[in-house]
């Protein structure tokens, strides 16, 4: 149980280091809702505009591709998450896992190629 | 008292309280004087003096802004999202504080010394992307709404390749323990065992990823004064202003230390003989911070698809390209072992 | 101070999940579900599994909720016509929800802890190993096709992605960066003489 413990041991900083951090900012934050004069009117609270109100909701939709970037920022995020403990226990890693890894990366270059073929990293 | 501080919950506590406080005050003190540092910067490029009215050579500049922006009215826009409007800044301050729980400015010299410490880094600077959207999307208004979503696509793509040349470097050192990536770059050549030489590609690349990443110009696109405004800031004014703010420039710090760490040897003297410590870590952020700030005083805005192309078509392939070269060098020892000193175990 | 831990991020990760299904507002329910996972990862930590726990922040909230939050704020549906529509199918989830329920009996009906399990919970790995090196010797040559297989997925997730979204637009002009470049100045410019009264 003690290797357990001293591993947690090290997580509780974070914790409160999280909590403490917490409470500055809403320290902050609070202190302008409180302290400052709030003197509301329907000019100064209505959204920044050129000139005339909006003709349409804010939340408007936007380009798809927006959501393509994220999906491939997914794809390429779980490749980095395969790499972290392919890179941290390099020099315990076999041969097999080395080239593993190399085939692994070599599949989603051919992706990646694909990708830069069609055309789906221009941005336009 | 001694057995007081380290087996009683209490002392404990108090120990770990008054190490954040440490960390937490002097960081937090240091910002007012890096915004006044990179004010005064921008004013020599451009040959102006830059503030110099508040306290001796303006030194209390920040803190003057600081009590005006405390008694400046928040506004709360027509439709906005009043919970959401006021946590996106919060979450935007507290995620760059909470980074700093992991970063060692010497030897032990550190909060929490886990062994994932650089993916805690990661993960954290990918939340921060959350401030930004939700600020931009609460406003309910067109240009924080347009520059959230650029800013969130700009940060995600730029993620990838920070993370790729991370790896490079733990490659490199076999560990993601800030201590033993250090450790690792010990040797008796000073300067020239850091990893600045090996890496040396990537030292840059991740330079302007971090410039990228913390939208900083010539990437402040999210921003941009020009066509959006002030991006998804436009609708704050006041403290969660400042807390919008004050996320950035901790995140901007954070970027520096994060360099000095993994390219310079952090605490590491660069002379073979000077005693290492927590003097050598601050020089080497207050360097790199002049370079951003540099950096900023000194290009042009970058445009958005040239953004996305920078991110996507050259920087991902460039990093991918020498994870792969920098495992075959560890692996095959080329270059006299230069790519595998791995800190622990050998 | 586990236990306080423990039950603090239970309850965080319970009242996350509460508010992801009942808020009306659908990015409202995109941040409970964040709350949702960052407990979640906590309690990873308080399980040992560091690296599992951090991919968690990494993956769900830092990749996956972002794609979701635009999936969310892109879509223009009006949700009070659709809750309006899901009374309609309010039977047909009572028997889905009472048929997940039972299995859930039946797998904790089932279940069987060896009395080692606490031990072995508390040493997962040697002591001198971190998890994440535990885990980068093994996964990698032990669980090659599986490994390998993952890879495939994500090959197939990535050009699913874009043959579904991509929609080639032909009425923009796009810059070639390198023509630009290689522009040579003196073919793309002609001297004329235009003498006065003839034009060109």
């Amino acid at each position: 149980m003690s290797v357990l413990q001293d591993l947690l041991r090290e997580y509780l900083p974070i914790l409160v280091f999280l909590a403490v951090a917490v409470v500055i900012a809403i320290a902050l934050a609070a202190s302008a809702i409180l302290i400052a004069v709030r003197n509301p009117d329907p000019e100064k609270v209505s959204a920044y505009e050129c000139g005339f109100n909006a003709f349409d909701d804010a939340r408007m939709k936007f380009d798809i591709r927006f959501y393509l970037v994220s999906i491939l920022f997914i794809i390429f995020d779980l490749e980095i998450a395969f790499l972290f403990p392919w890179a941290t226990a390099f020099k315990d890693i076999s041969m097999v896992g080395f080239w593993s890894m190399m085939i692994f990366l070599g599949v989603l270059t051919i992706g990646f190629a694909y990708e830069w073929k069609k055309g789906a990293l221009e941005w336009e | 008292m001694a057995s007081f501080f380290s087996d009683t919950y209490l002392g404990i506590a108090l120990v770990i309280i008054g190490q954040i406080l440490l960390v937490l005050l002097p960081l937090l003190v240091a910002q007012a004087f890096i915004m006044l540092a990179e004010r005064k910067i921008w004013a020599a490029v451009q040959l102006r003096r830059g503030p110099n009215v508040v306290g001796a050579f303006g030194l209390l500049q920040s803190f003057a802004d600081f009590l005006k922006y405390i008694v400046k009215e928040v506004v709360f826009p027509a439709g906005a999202d009043r919970f959401v409007f006021i946590l996106a800044p919060i979450i935007s301050a507290v995620m760059a504080l909470v980074a700093w729980a992991v970063i060692p400015f010497g030897e032990n010299l550190v909060v929490a010394n886990i062994n994932v410490a650089i993916l805690y880094v990661l993960a954290i600077s990918s939340m921060e992307v959350y401030g930004v959207i939700m600020g931009g999307w609460a406003s309910n208004s067109k240009y924080p709404f347009l520059g959230s979503l650029r800013s969130a696509a700009q940060m995600i793509s730029y993620e990838v390749s920070i993370g790729l040349i991370i790896i490079g470097v733990i490659i490199s050192s076999g560990s993601m323990n800030f201590g033993h990536i250090v450790d690792a770059q010990k040797g008796s050549y000073g300067l020239f065992s850091w990893y600045w030489l090996p890496h040396f590609p990537m030292l840059f690349l991740f330079f302007i990823s971090a410039l990228a990443e913390t939208n900083r110009p010539p990437f402040d696109l999210p921003e941009a004064e020009s066509e959006l405004v002030a991006g998804y800031q436009v609708e704050y004014s006041s403290t969660p202003f400042v807390l919008f703010f004050l996320g950035e420039l901790v995140a901007m710090t954070l970027m520096c230390a994060l360099v000095s760490l993994l390219f310079f040897g952090g605490w590491l003297s660069p002379v073979p003989g000077l005693p290492d410590g927590l003097l050598w870590m601050l020089l080497k952020m207050v360097i790199v911070f002049f370079c951003f700030s540099m950096v900023k005083a000194i290009t042009p805005r970058y445009r958005y698809d040239q953004l996305m192309r920078l991110g996507w078509k050259v920087f991902l392939p460039m990093s991918l390209v020498w994870v792969v070269f920098v495992a075959f060098a560890a692996k095959f020892d080329w270059l006299w072992g230069t790519y595998a000193r791995w800190a622990v175990g050998g | 101070m586990i236990a306080f831990s423990f039950y603090l991020f239970s309850i965080c990760v319970l009242v996350g999940g509460f508010f992801t299904v009942v808020s009306r507002q659908p990015v409202h329910s995109v941040l409970w579900l964040i709350l949702a996972f960052l407990s979640s990862a906590g309690l990873f930590v308080l399980l040992g599994a560091e690296f599992v726990a951090m991919l968690m922040i990494i993956v769900y909230v830092g990749a996956v909720m972002v794609l979701f939050l635009f999936v969310v704020m892109m879509l223009d549906v009006d949700f009070a016509e659709l809750k309006a529509e899901m009374a309609k199918y309010m039977p047909l989830a009572l028997v889905i929800a009472l048929v997940l329920l039972m299995q859930f009996f039946l797998a904790f009906g089932a279940w069987d802890a060896n009395s080692a399990a606490e031990t072995l919970r508390g040493n997962v790995t040697p002591a001198d190993i971190p998890n994440t090196n535990a885990l980068g010797m093994i996964l990698y040559d032990k669980y090659f096709l599986l490994f390998q297989l993952s890879g495939l997925i994500l090959l197939v997730a990535m050009i699913g992605a874009i043959v579904l979204t991509m929609r080639h637009r032909t009425d923009i002009k796009r810059q070639n960066i390198l023509t630009q470049i290689y522009r040579d100045p003196a073919k793309s410019m002609e001297l004329k003489d235009v003498k006065p009264g003839q034009g060109v």
